[in-house]
């Protein structure tokens, strides 16, 4: 039993990791634009298509390939935002935003079947099918890499945040819109870049996502998005850091409940997520305190 | 906070009926009329999941009715009309599936109906023509829930023209059981896919194997809907068994299985999987051709079959999409077996009257498809369907169990290790 509690917190662990990398755009975006992206989903999906072609058209490896998918993401992401999101105004902006978002995952789903068609395809390389022996465990490297590039991507993102004139732009535009604007900042800007950003980390989210699942279809992300969601609410709508942390924490409950009965664990999932909030309305790393850090 | 809630009770509305428009927008033709003259085409509506969960296989559905139309239309038609399929996009949901058929009957005044992909969403689309009094022609809802449901029970609408999925498994646990005991497996795994295809033949088979002496080490259903099955398959890997029969609905539950089997270094001397592997291409190319190699699925149809009917159908096929027969995919035959049933039904009763049709279906006829014979029992069971077990052998699907059926060929025991 010790073995099989190991191997689930090892398992959870490294699957959180994963699960960062594509929540943490998520968090960012709702944090600065008040906006929750049902579009997330779409966005892995994208991703992840981007690094099959340039693995399979151009042989590029799938890490190296990020330096052309985050860019190209981030690209995106800006002109979604300047397209469908700056032009919401008013009261109803929040929840408009969740039509606009969801009518670009339409749009993105439908592009994706147009030219991949609905065959599952997955990403490959010669490290994807392998593991390293620890301690009598067998843990595939690109789950190790996946957290690796979770941990880098998340730290990044708070120096961004917490050590850039940018990042103060942000952090004012999170805290007060209307004040930020007051005192210069343009927050439009501050918007588009931030939505880039938002989408162009999840670039990376999508190529570990395509490279240690089974197989993905334009159709992947929607099992995806409310997984997604419920973490980032956990976390604390906004924290990036906590995106990582309550990542690892679902997927480690949600593994070691695997050990006993796989089919409790997406009811023992949301059930934990409940009963978070219910402790912390606010989530761990709640709203208020994630802006204030 | 109530304002906050009629915001998000708008918005869900809003989600909610963009949705089912654009679903309804997808749809493939335009629609019929209640009477229409003899010189109108016969309409046949069906619901089909182009997007969604299972998107592959409803692609590759329309692929088998659309195959089918052409060829009924190039040898004259059907009662000398030409026919026309009318289909819309369910998203694999089985909600937008009850709304499709709705509107296929009362709206687009469709003479026949055609099933969808899935036992999921076979179950409350027959519900609908029973309602309307129209037979439900399928190929693709073959799980026991789909012929024990209510509305079949006393409609007796549904007719699968596919293999009962309940004992699809069983030559393949006869095999195991017929080996001597010293090269008989001594474990076995059953990991099931939470999905009423996929459960019942695996937990037949657990109670087979385990009565051959065949321990079980593993038995245990997981969600369905899950984006992850590593931990899973993980579980499995580390009871290293000889056996894993998989419950799984399709191919990236496979696929998961496959991948966390190597980073494991487990390889099972045996692996038979309940959907997936017979999806030609689509699996081959997920997966790659190297694991496939020594897998086995159940099924009723391979691209390889002698029957002269899937011959012509094959060679069509390819014709159209190219590839190779093992890449085609075996929905496409469930499909044209739908199509080939229904014609012959509403040749034999010289008309489109539904309630005919059904009374024709039951009267005991066998009929022909590409998959083989159709006879249907009092439930819509094809009782006439024969089990085949089919394995990946050096990128070619091909025809194993029944040993010394006709068209198998030498078993690849143990599987090959993953490339």
């Amino acid at each position: 039993m010790g073995t099989e509690l190991a191997r689930a917190v090892i398992n959870g662990v490294l699957g959180g990791g994963i699960y960062a990398l594509m929540a943490v755009g998520l968090t960012l975006i709702f944090g600065v634009l008040d906006i929750i992206n049902i579009a997330q989903g779409v966005m892995v999906i994208l991703g992840a298509y981007l690094s099959y072609v340039l693995s399979v058209h151009l042989h590029l490896d799938l890490f190296l390939g990020l330096l052309i998918t985050v860019p190209a993401m981030f690209v995106i992401g800006v002109i979604i935002q300047v397209a469908f999101i700056r032009p919401l105004h008013g009261s109803e902006r929040t929840s408009m935003s969740l039509l606009a978002s969801y009518a670009v995952a339409i749009i993105i789903e439908g592009v994706l079947y147009l030219v991949f068609g609905p065959n599952y395809v997955t990403l490959n390389a010669s490290y994807v099918t392998k593991s390293v022996a620890l301690l009598g465990f067998h843990l595939p490297y690109i789950d190790l890499y996946g957290f690796g590039l979770a941990v880098v991507l998340v730290a990044a993102l708070y120096l961004l945040l917490y050590r850039t004139r940018f990042g103060r732009s942000v952090r004012a535009t999170m805290q007060d819109r209307t004040a930020a604007m007051l005192v210069g900042v343009d927050v439009n800007r501050v918007a588009a870049l931030t939505y880039g950003i938002g989408v162009a980390v999840t670039a990376a989210g999508g190529m570990i996502f395509g490279a240690s699942g089974g197989g993905f279809n334009p159709n992947s992300g929607y099992d995806l998005i409310s997984r997604l969601l419920a973490l980032i609410i956990l976390a604390g709508l906004g924290s990036i850091g906590g995106a990582l942390v309550a990542s690892v924490f679902m997927l480690t409950v949600e593994s070691i409940v695997d050990i006993w009965q796989p089919s409790w664990s997406i009811v023992v999932f949301y059930a934990a997520l409940v009963i978070v909030l219910l402790v912390r309305p606010a989530g761990i790393f709640g709203r208020q305190a994630a802006r204030a850090q | 906070m109530s304002s906050h809630r009629a915001r998000f009770l708008t918005i869900g509305i809003s989600a909610a009926v963009l949705s089912a428009m654009l679903a309804a927008c997808s749809s493939g033709g335009s629609g019929g009329s209640n009477s229409p003259p003899a010189t109108k085409p016969i309409l046949i509506g069906a619901s089909l999941s182009l997007t969604g969960d299972f998107s592959a296989d409803g692609q590759a559905f329309l692929r088998g009715y659309k195959l089918w139309v052409q060829d009924v239309n190039a040898s004259g038609g059907l009662l000398g009309r030409q026919v026309k399929l009318i289909y819309l996009n369910d998203r694999s949901d089985p909600g937008q599936v009850v709304t499709n058929y709705t509107t296929l009957i009362s709206t687009k005044h469709v003479d026949l109906t055609f099933g969808p992909f899935s036992s999921l969403l076979t179950t409350p689309a027959s519900g609908v023509a029973a309602r309307n009094g129209y037979a439900f022609i399928e190929g693709a809802g073959g799980a026991p829930s789909v012929f024990t449901a209510p509305p079949n029970e006393q409609a007796h609408n549904v007719f699968d023209v596919s293999l009962p999925i309940a004992d699809e498994l069983v030559p393949f646990a006869n095999w195991l059981s017929s080996l001597p005991a010293s090269q008989r497996p001594k474990t076995a795994a059953y990991p099931m896919a939470d999905d009423p295809f996929a459960d019942p033949p695996v937990q037949l088979t657990q109670s087979m194997l385990q009565k051959a002496g065949v321990k079980t080490v593993y038995s245990k259903i997981f969600p369905a809907e899950v984006p992850d099955y590593a931990p899973a398959a993980t579980n499995v890997a580390a009871k290293n068994p000889d056996v894993v029969v998989l419950g799984s609905t399709d191919v990236p539950t496979v696929g998961a299985f496959i991948k966390a089997f190597q980073q494991q270094h487990y390889t099972p001397r045996i692996f038979i999987a309940a959907a997936g592997p017979d999806q030609g291409t689509a699996f081959t190319s997920a997966v790659g051709v190297g694991n496939a190699s020594g897998i086995m699925v159940p099924n009723a149809w391979y691209g390889g079959s002698p029957n002269p009917e899937s011959q012509k159908m094959v060679a069509e096929y390819i014709k159209i999409y190219h590839g190779t027969p093992s890449g085609i995919n075996a929905d496409v035959a469930e499909a044209y077996s739908v199509g080939q049933v229904a014609q012959q039904a509403v040749t034999a009763t010289n008309g489109l009257v539904n309630s005919k049709i059904i009374q024709f279906l039951h009267s005991g006829v066998t009929l022909h498809s590409v998959q083989g014979p159709v006879k249907f029992d009092s439930l819509g069971r094809n009782g006439a369907a024969t089990t085949f077990i089919f394995q990946w052998q050096n990128g070619k699907f091909v025809q194993v169990l029944p040993a010394g059926a006709a068209g198998s060929v030498k078993i690849l025991n143990p599987k090959p290790a993953w490339k």
